[in-house]
């Protein structure tokens, strides 16, 4: 973007480099992840992107992963949850509680965990949708509530082990179907197809969009991007074949990443979120029902943490009183990360998850380093504070 | 006469638009000078160079006040010389008193310490000079917007004002409260004060302007003495557009067809104050093919009553009946009103109307997803071709739906709402205020799309406070004060003076 001048000539070169300006903020997203990952990979000296290193990173990161979608969802809704992380704890604490101590069936437990889910974001959602009572004080109380509560529930012990078939909720991999095993010919098949999947997506929404004349990235963009992405598919799925595989968690994220990005872009719903978020006057005079529109935002944020709580809680293989402790924080800061407005009507899934990963790389590649706990929070705060003032800053260049 | 302001070939331009083109501004010492031009013609843009928001040095041309050179760096620059800008959107703590307001940043105050009694004392007289009756110490939030605009003005005299500029001061006015600003004016003159007025409304520019200067596309067309001869509207529009527009309103077949709407008894109470009665005992229809006006000033009810028809979007306790062609219609919320075939274009289409981050296509879908949709998911090809047609009928001006609603001038934006009003196939549409803050040009497109939808039948119920806008426009006009219809007048017997009479006999 530098040789913006020595190119002024080329009216093609400079239509790719002002798109490029103008969506900083999308490509900048990408740019910055492989950028981190890169820089750990070298400074690491290799160990990052090691088979077993890059599953830890999925397993690690899945539960702020499937709290980044629902947090989206709130945040692009013109609220935010503060409770995630407290009710978490407290889903991981009753579901240890429900089968270590009160012997209720794996099977019975997980549903009824997130039906529990779901109503702690319906009686926070409530408050705020109906009662206007804003979001960030109903769900700073709901913090500390549940962070009590569960205390309570676990009576100030951790609680474990759990059985096997619960902790291959976090654990377990997707055996190969293929039985070759090294590699896992799954996870390869599974990589080519979400790469051709990506590629093909793209193609039809470009050839949509260039016959309704929205105007669209320059073709080189186009190609870069997808050649990018669907790579880099591929070389995490090789990655992971010549380890253990799938990891399950990465199937349930994956799923529900490509689930939560369909309905925020291509639905009715979602599209009524953004609208809601954006401006809730004028979209209540269209005919949405924005107050239960709100609510059904928090009780979907519920069900989603409580899924990380069980995620979370499998994978300790115990339930803690400390678990979930300022997690809520992780979340929010990669939504943010992830380009979302603060004032809501503005983020995207990818976005989220992208931020997620940042997050998520940065704690992986710096505790690998051996850097301190401190230094890594005061890194983390400052990634957070440059990636909002970056999105600002594009903001008032555009204007 | 002394000249205390001469902008001399002004031109300013951001990457890839000329906003200005050698434009040249002169403003005699003590004179109301009115600056006229359709919206984007650059009339914020000078302003902007003049209080110095653009830095000197930004633009190419000169800037003399009091016949010095200047070349301000910032807005402090030019207050410092006594130029003093009203924004259209008002500068108000709403949470902080009278007072508070008047001497925010310029506080009395001695080591910090504020000296209340002499603040008090001073904005008394301040309120006194702009004819505003209320204490110092009420609270901005509770004044109306025309007394709001009489605290900016005397925040304005505070700073010993020498010129004085009012972005569009009447947009959101009534017409009495315009009558006091405007006299307000005056009376600064008088006073030896200079000030420049933006307006898009021609009448109040002929009643106080002693100059007029015309900006078209970036360029100074003419500039009008009024003080020599009196200058016709006519006259200023043909400048501003830079065609006749032999008519004002666009002629219309009219023809009044079946009973549409009918409301009978309609009673709506304060939404916070279970006592207080809003609209009282309202009826009225509407037929096929009719445009009905409501006039009224401004309190008097009218966005009220819209707004309580259009769902139960205002108001409590509300009661009475409407029917669309004879049959029961229920309007108890708002997606039973738009199914109903109702459609309700609002007055402030940046608060309640759009989804400004959002771009076209996705405003003009907002209000009827289902006819772009099957089973919850949206076909966005389809999407995008629908706004594509309403961009081509409604004459949108932008490169593409996707751009986002923000980046339109006000009346592509009014254009935006009333397509997507138009896309859920209503059968009577309520206007309210639908060319506010907008240029005459855009003005006489939106009549047109009003004349238009009449011939298709359809009902139209249009709320102005402009009123030679309502006569040119309506069939019937509904007279409205304080929450009740105090008469009714065909197009041939209404007209200004019997609409005003039937509200202050009332």
């Amino acid at each position: 973007m530098s040789d913006t001048s020595s190119t002024k000539g080329d009216s093609a070169q400079v239509g790719v480099s002002r798109y490029l300006l103008n969506h900083m903020r999308d490509y900048g997203l990408l740019f910055a992840l492989i950028a981190i990952m890169l820089f750990f990979q070298i400074v690491t000296d290799g160990t990052l992107l090691k088979p077993v290193n890059i599953t830890n990173l999925f397993l690690q990161n899945s539960y702020i992963i499937i709290m980044a979608l629902g947090m989206l969802i709130v945040i692009v809704g013109g609220n935010i949850d503060l409770s995630v992380g407290s009710v978490m704890g407290f889903i991981g604490a009753l579901s240890a509680v429900m089968i270590v101590n009160l012997d209720v069936p794996v099977a019975v437990t997980i549903p009824v965990c997130l039906f529990v889910g779901g109503l702690i974001g319906a009686a926070q959602g409530y408050w705020v949708a109906y009662w206007k009572i804003p979001s960030f004080i109903v769900t700073l109380a709901g913090m500390l509530v549940f962070r009590g509560l569960s205390l309570w529930l676990l009576e100030g012990q951790s609680v474990g082990p759990f059985p096997k078939s619960f902790q291959l909720l976090s654990t377990g991999f997707v055996p190969d179907v293929f039985g070759v095993g090294r590699p896992n010919v799954t996870a390869l098949v599974v990589g080519g197809v979400a790469a051709l999947a990506i590629v093909y997506m793209g193609l039809r929404k470009r050839r949509r969009n260039s016959a309704y004349g929205i105007v669209d990235e320059p073709l080189v963009v186009f190609i870069a991007r997808n050649a990018i992405v669907s790579g880099a598919l591929l070389f995490v799925a090789y990655k992971l074949s010549t380890f253990r595989g799938l990891p399950n968690v990465l199937v349930t994220m994956g799923v529900l990443t490509v689930i939560y990005a369909f309905v925020t872009e291509h639905t009715t719903i979602g599209r009524r979120v953004y609208a809601l978020g954006g401006n809730e006057k004028a979209a209540k005079l269209s005919g949405i029902r924005t107050e239960r529109l709100m609510f059904l935002t928090f009780v979907n944020m519920g069900v989603l943490a409580a899924l990380a709580g069980l995620i979370f809680a499998a994978r300790l293989n115990t339930a803690t009183p400390k678990a979930g402790f300022a997690v809520e924080l992780d979340v929010i800061a990669a939504v943010f990360i992830g380009g979302a407005s603060m004032s809501g009507g503005v983020g995207m899934i990818v976005g989220a998850v992208v931020g997620a990963f940042i997050m998520g790389v940065m704690n992986n590649g710096m505790s690998i380093m051996g850097i301190g706990i401190d230094y890594q929070q005061v890194i983390k705060g400052l990634v957070l504070l440059a990636a909002v003032i970056f999105d600002v800053y594009n903001k008032q260049k555009q204007r | 006469m002394q000249t205390i302001l001469e902008m001399r070939n002004i031109t300013k331009t951001f990457p890839g638009v000329k906003a200005l083109d050698d434009v040249n501004l002169k403003v005699a010492n003590g004179e109301i000078h009115a600056l006229v031009g359709e919206n984007g013609a650059g009339k914020s843009t000078l302003m902007k160079v003049l209080s110095g928001v653009h830095a000197d040095g930004s633009y190419e041309g000169e800037v003399h006040f009091d016949g010095q050179l200047t070349a301000f760096s910032g807005i402090g620059d030019s207050e410092a010389l006594g130029i003093i800008i009203i924004h259209q959107e008002l500068a108000l703590v709403p949470l902080l008193s009278i007072a508070e307001n008047l001497f925010l940043g310029n506080e009395l105050a001695h080591k910090g310490i504020v000296n209340w009694p002499e603040t008090y004392r001073r904005t008394e007289a301040l309120l006194a000079k702009v004819g505003l009756h209320e204490p110092p110490a009420a609270l901005v939030d509770t004044l109306g917007v025309g007394k709001q605009q009489l605290v900016e003005i005397a925040k304005a005299l505070s700073k010993d004002v020498r010129l004085l500029i009012l972005d569009e001061p009447t947009a959101a006015l009534s017409e009495s409260d315009s009558q006091v600003l405007l006299d307000l004016l005056l009376e600064l003159k008088a006073q030896g004060v200079t000030s420049i007025i933006i307006s898009h409304k021609l009448n109040e520019v002929r009643r106080v302007a002693d100059t007029i200067t015309i900006i078209r596309d970036g360029s100074t067309v003419s500039t009008l003495d009024a003080r020599q001869q009196a200058i016709t509207e006519e006259q200023i529009v043909r400048d501003m557009v830079g065609r006749d527009l032999s008519q004002r309103y666009p002629a219309r077949q009219r023809i009044a067809g079946e009973m549409l709407l009918e409301v009978n008894d309609w009673n709506v109470w304060h939404p916070e104050h279970k006592t207080r009665q809003v609209i009282r005992d309202i009826d009225f229809h509407v037929r096929a093919g009719e445009v009905v006006g409501i006039a009224g000033l401004m309190g008097a009810g009218r966005t009220e009553l819209a707004m309580s028809l259009f769902g139960h979007s205002y108001g409590q306790n509300i009661s009475g009946s409407v029917s669309l062609r004879g049959e029961p219609l229920d309007v108890s919320t708002v997606s039973a009103a738009i199914r109903g075939g109702l459609a309700y274009v609002t007055e402030d289409r940046k608060e309640l109307g759009l989804i400004l981050d959002e771009s076209i296509h996705r405003n003009i879908t907002l209000a009827n997803l289902r006819d772009v949709s099957s089973s919850g998911v949206i076909n966005q090809a389809e999407e995008a071709r629908v706004a594509e047609g309403y961009r081509q009928a409604m004459n949108i001006r932008t490169p593409s739906v996707a751009q986002r609603v923000v980046n339109l001038s006000g009346g592509n934006q009014q254009k935006v709402v009333l397509s997507k009003w138009l896309f859920t196939a209503p059968e009577v549409l309520i206007l309210d205020e639908p060319t506010r803050g907008i240029d005459v040009g855009a003005k006489f497109e939106i009549y047109g799309i009003i004349n238009e939808l009449s011939a298709q039948g359809k009902g139209v119920i249009m709320i102005s406070s402009e009123m030679p806008e309502l006569l040119g426009m309506s069939d019937r006009i509904y007279v409205m004060n304080e929450g009740g219809f105090v008469g009714e007048l065909s197009a041939s017997e209404a007209s200004q003076e019997r609409i005003m009479s039937l509200i202050v006999t009332d």
